[in-house]
């Protein structure tokens, strides 16, 4: 380990490197072009569900704030792209800033519940707005189409170019592609004096504002931002499959993004995106053999990461690589 | 002759007493030691599980498969307290969340597997079965038979807690659970015993629940919410808390399913949330 720099601009700035690992792992996710193509959709839906799990990192790894209903702000994303391409237009781009917005808004409102609240009450407000956003939802049929599913989405080309093909070629470039651009801003914000303050509420959020960050300001600013991605996560799913279900807003979607950042170790900008790989390639395979005994599984894995991996995979490796450099 | 909605009204009362002999135990294990319990339906499930086989492979009365189900329901989640539970009393919310959740999951899919996905039905002795007319209203007889138990556990929980010498170390480890270390109170002891009847009292929950919403492996996750609700609206570790909560929430439902259809669950999540908007720590809650 370096010495701690001297300066807090040095010690911001030594965080914000790139290291030769961070390359080579975004080099690294462009290998399924090549490697397996015939696996381009579930590629597709990793780079959705690793954005999702790297918004829900910001509120929860980094501000502290456990959140069941999650989901909420990746059915807003999802249902307000779908809308937008049926009402406005196809185009992408601006219909995933809409989508944004759109999520931008209905967590900026919720925020303002989130950030009187700990613990149980929390954990609970956010399991109730996520529920309740879910039945409205289901009983807004006219707009929704409830339970059957919203139909009719339809999407221009890609800048005009890349039209959304069967293998998914398309679909998980233009997901891969956002997913970075996000994932470079989260960058940036986690490296930030805001980041750190946020990291200050988690430890302990009443002395924070005796040095002079207003925890509920920030709590509310993250919870805005990270809904905002989330947003941007639904968004991705409307529109690479052109079709979005109620299943966008369920308990079991904010569920399972709580499983995978936690097995890949919350707090960690990379965590999210390995553990939702892990969860989806693992869904993958194990669906085959029983699918009914999927949740078995997650059971037993979250049962052993909090026993016996406490800051997840990456956790657990980073703690491994360290033992290894002290010998 | 009585207008229907007393009839929605009492409906409402039996189902929250349904849902209040679930969730009681789980309010004051959390009061007690803040453990966020996510598995308790798991248990009352288990109860649930063990009545039904009770009476379908060795015909044992229904009566008589309750207090089994009670006890094989607090026998297991000792168990369950003593080997996992007890080293995560001092871990953040989100590694008990993670854990007990685990635990809900494995418990669904041993259940799936061991009593397949479907239904399991009982069939209630004659004198619970049917009606009586009581000023015009139809008053089922289980119904009837559920607020009888209901009220009879609160007051058998009241009574415990207000007059025992347990009740008092029960409600000093509440209030201030430092304190009552110091006063030479077992608490870690005074925890597992509660953490057991309460688990109990969620096993006779699943058992009594069968009949009125029947019983499959998702049972564990379905009513883990409700459970959730009215323990967070009741407020932690307050009795008469989740009583009130439980009748609220009972009532909500039916009149919601009853008046306005189209809506769903959507009328209690609102309640939960308007309440705990009003008051954080929930109706009788002190923190």
């Amino acid at each position: 380990m370096a010495p701690p720099p001297a300066n807090p601009q040095a010690y911001l700035q030594s965080l914000s490197r790139w290291r030769p690992l961070e390359i080579a792992f975004w080099l690294a996710t462009l290998l399924p072009f090549w490697l397996f193509p015939n696996y381009l959709g579930l590629a597709n839906q990793i780079a959705v569900a690793a954005l999702f799990a790297l918004s829900l990192d910001l509120i929860l790894g980094y501000a502290g704030i456990v959140s069941l209903g999650h989901a909420a702000f990746f059915g807003v994303g999802a249902y307000t792209a779908g809308l937008f391409s049926k009402f406005v237009w196809g185009e992408v781009f601006t219909g995933l800033i809409a989508a944004a917005l759109m999520a931008a808004l209905f967590g900026y409102v919720s925020s303002f519940i989130v950030a009187r609240f700990r613990h149980l009450t929390l954990i609970m407000i956010t399991l109730g707005l996520g529920l309740l956003l879910h039945s409205a939802a289901n009983s807004a049929h006219f707009i929704t189409g409830g339970s059957d599913g919203f139909q009719g989405i339809s999407m221009w080309k890609v800048a005009g170019l890349f039209r959304f093909d069967l293998y998914g070629q398309t679909a998980y470039a233009y997901s891969l592609g956002v997913l970075f651009i996000v994932f470079l801003c989260a960058r940036r914000l986690i490296n930030s004096p805001f980041g750190l303050s946020l990291r200050g509420i988690r430890e302990n959020w009443v002395r924070m504002p005796a040095i002079g960050a207003d925890s509920r300001a920030h709590i509310r600013k993250v919870y805005t931002i990270s809904a905002a991605m989330a947003g941007i996560a639904g968004a991705l799913i409307a529109q690479t499959t052109q079709t979005v279900s109620l299943d966008a807003l369920s308990f079991e979607r904010s569920a399972d993004v709580v499983v995978m950042l936690v097995l890949g170790g919350a707090g960690r900008l990379y965590g999210g995106i390995v553990g939702a790989s892990i969860f989806l390639i693992a869904r993958d395979q194990f669906s085959g053999i029983a699918p009914q005994y999927w949740y078995f599984w997650i059971g037993v894995l979250l049962v052993m990461v909090v026993m016996l991996l406490p800051n997840g995979i990456l956790g657990g490796l980073s703690a491994l690589l360290a033992k290894w450099r002290r010998k | 002759m009585l207008p229907p909605i007393f009839g929605v009204l009492f409906d409402g009362v039996a189902y929250g007493m349904l849902l209040f002999v679930l969730s009681v135990g789980l309010s004051v294990t959390l009061g007690l030691m803040n453990f966020v319990n996510l598995a308790h339906c798991a248990f009352a499930m288990l109860g649930g599980y063990v009545t039904v086989v009770l009476m379908r492979d060795f015909n044992w009365p229904f009566f008589a498969t309750l207090p089994a189900a009670f006890f094989a329901s607090a026998v297991v989640s000792i168990i369950v307290e003593r080997t996992l539970y007890r080293r995560l009393y001092r871990a953040t919310d989100l590694d008990q969340v993670l854990l007990t959740i685990g635990l809900a999951f494995i418990s669904v899919a041993v259940a799936a597997w061991f009593f397949t996905t479907q239904q399991q039905p009982i069939t209630m002795p004659g004198y619970l079965r049917g009606s009586i007319d009581f000023f015009g209203l139809n008053i089922g007889l289980y119904r009837l038979f559920l607020v009888v138990v209901g009220i009879a556990v609160t007051i058998l929980l009241i009574v415990t807690v207000e007059h025992t010498r347990f009740g008092a170390q029960v409600r000093a480890a509440v209030d201030n659970q430092r304190m009552a270390r110091g006063l030479g109170i077992n608490v870690d002891r005074t925890f597992a015993i509660t953490f057991a009847l309460g688990s109990g009292l969620a096993g006779l929950g699943g058992a009594l629940a069968i009949e009125i919403v029947g019983l499959d492996p998702q049972f564990a996750l379905h009513y883990l919410v409700y459970v959730l609700i009215i323990v967070s609206v009741g407020g932690l570790g307050s009795i008469l808390g989740s009583f009130a909560a439980a009748c609220l929430i009972g009532i909500s439902d039916i009149a919601g399913k009853y008046y306005v259809p189209e809506l769903g669950a959507f009328l209690i999540y609102l309640v939960m949330v308007a309440v705990l908007m009003w008051r954080p720590a929930g109706l009788f809650g002190k923190r």
